[in-house]
């Protein structure tokens, strides 16, 4: 039988069941928290930091997708500290990779910049890496850009968890990161792709996109993941 | 009191938010009767002039006159206003950071001209290392991002600051 247990969400008191985690109640009870890298229908990794969030008796921060609930817990979802530090996050993404939103596919359809407009980020204080990176156009139907990149893991996530071929994984550390398909070979030369792209609709940003799109075309289907798992669990 | 003046400059851009600018349509006239453009691509000025109240600076600052104009508008003008995306993030300028400038500008003067093949160094200024965002060079009060802002922004930009308010842009802001 499945553990109920009683938390507080900015005060109001909510029945959940052990084992969700703080993200998944507060969206099903309509409390916004914001976050890139999870994805509903997806494990969670904790990657972007976005949905940090207060827990009473707690000293430090902590990331609501994957933290679990507990009887008991008191959680504020929203607070000037919250937004100052999802604020730099942000600043933080943008600072790491070339970001040009004039240039993108994604412009207007883009979780990150959709973000950085509702946390009011006018411009980014840390100076900017500018890392040269490179665009890998080998596979025929998408197309994936590492200067729009912020490592969430969505795609390997999509493509391992949902599409079982797991062509997709992190290499290097830090801000060496880089997301490489089959081993860092080509995209169009990974054999176990299997061109779903489930990938190219999980990712947030333009780093994955259709080909032949130009600036601000390119839409996503989010909810494909996510109805993918809900199917399969007969939800 | 005196008339409040503006100067407008456009460093490593397209234009395009200088474009934004004359698009306020007849908001221009509303402009003008309150303040005076003093120095910019629009007027006829040959130097920032002294004691300016709202500078607005379109484009990345990526060559020695930008960076000089940039620090010669900031001394001289009470209220900076980093315009549009060149000015706020580096945007497509700085889209060259990645590549040494020497060998940037052999792939564009050298391997890519089929007449006049060489690199130009007369009466052109010498490129920065890399485009910056403004905000690197110089103190910034208000950054408005967009490429370009839309005329509204501006617009709403010029008469809070001409009324010696701060503007909240928030609800109009767009990095693209």
């Amino acid at each position: 039988m499945t553990e109920k247990v009683k938390v507080r969400i900015d005060g109001e008191v909510i029945a959940a069941t052990a084992g969700q985690t703080i993200l998944e109640v507060a969206r099903a009870n309509n409390a916004y928290i914001p976050a890139l890298c999870y994805m509903e229908g997806l494990s969670a990794v904790g990657a972007c930091r976005l949905c940090v969030v207060e827990i009473s008796g707690v000293g430090r921060l902590q990331p609501a997708c994957t933290t679990p609930v507990q009887e008991g817990l008191a959680v504020v979802t929203s607070s000037p500290q919250l937004q100052a530090y999802r604020k730099i996050a942000l600043e933080l993404l943008f600072a790491e990779r070339n970001h040009v939103c004039a240039v993108c596919v994604s412009s207007g359809h883009c979780e990150l910049q959709t973000l950085a407009q509702d946390h009011g980020v006018t411009h980014v204080r840390y100076p900017y890496s500018f890392p040269r990176l490179a665009v890998d156009t080998s596979h025929p139907r998408y197309v994936l850009d590492h200067n729009r990149c912020i490592l969430c893991s969505r795609c390997v996530r999509a493509c391992a968890e949902i599409e079982g071929a797991h062509v997709w994984d992190m290499a290097g550390r830090g801000i060496h990161s880089l997301l490489v398909s089959e081993l860092k070979r080509p995209w169009g030369e990974a054999t176990s792709c299997t061109s779903c792209g489930k990938c190219v609709q999980a990712c947030p940003t333009g780093a994955m996109a259709e080909k032949g799109w130009g600036v601000e075309e390119m839409t996503k289907q989010r909810s494909l993941v996510s109805r993918l798992t809900s199917m399969r669990e007969g939800n | 009191m005196e008339r409040p003046t503006i100067g407008t400059c456009w460093l490593d851009g397209c234009s395009g938010c200088h474009m934004s600018l004359l698009d306020i349509d007849e908001g221009i006239i509303a402009v003008l009767r309150k303040a005076d453009i003093v120095f910019g691509p629009l007027v006829d000025a040959q130097e920032w002039p002294r004691d300016v109240d709202v500078a607005l600076i379109e484009g990345a600052v990526s060559n020695q006159d930008d960076l000089k104009l940039a620090q010669i508008a900031r001394a001289r003008s009470q209220v900076v206003v980093a315009l549009g995306d060149c000015a706020v993030t580096g945007n497509v300028p700085a889209m060259r950071n990645g590549i040494p400038t020497r060998k940037l500008l052999d792939r564009v003067y050298v391997e890519g001209a089929t007449v006049q093949s060489g690199v130009p160094t007369d009466g052109v200024p010498a490129l920065l290392k890399q485009a910056e965002p403004l905000h690197q060079s110089i103190k910034v009060d208000l950054h408005v991002p967009g490429c370009p802002p839309k005329p509204n922004a501006i617009l709403l930009v010029l008469s809070e600051l001409l009324e010696g308010r701060t503007p909240d842009v928030g609800s109009k802001l767009r990095f693209g």
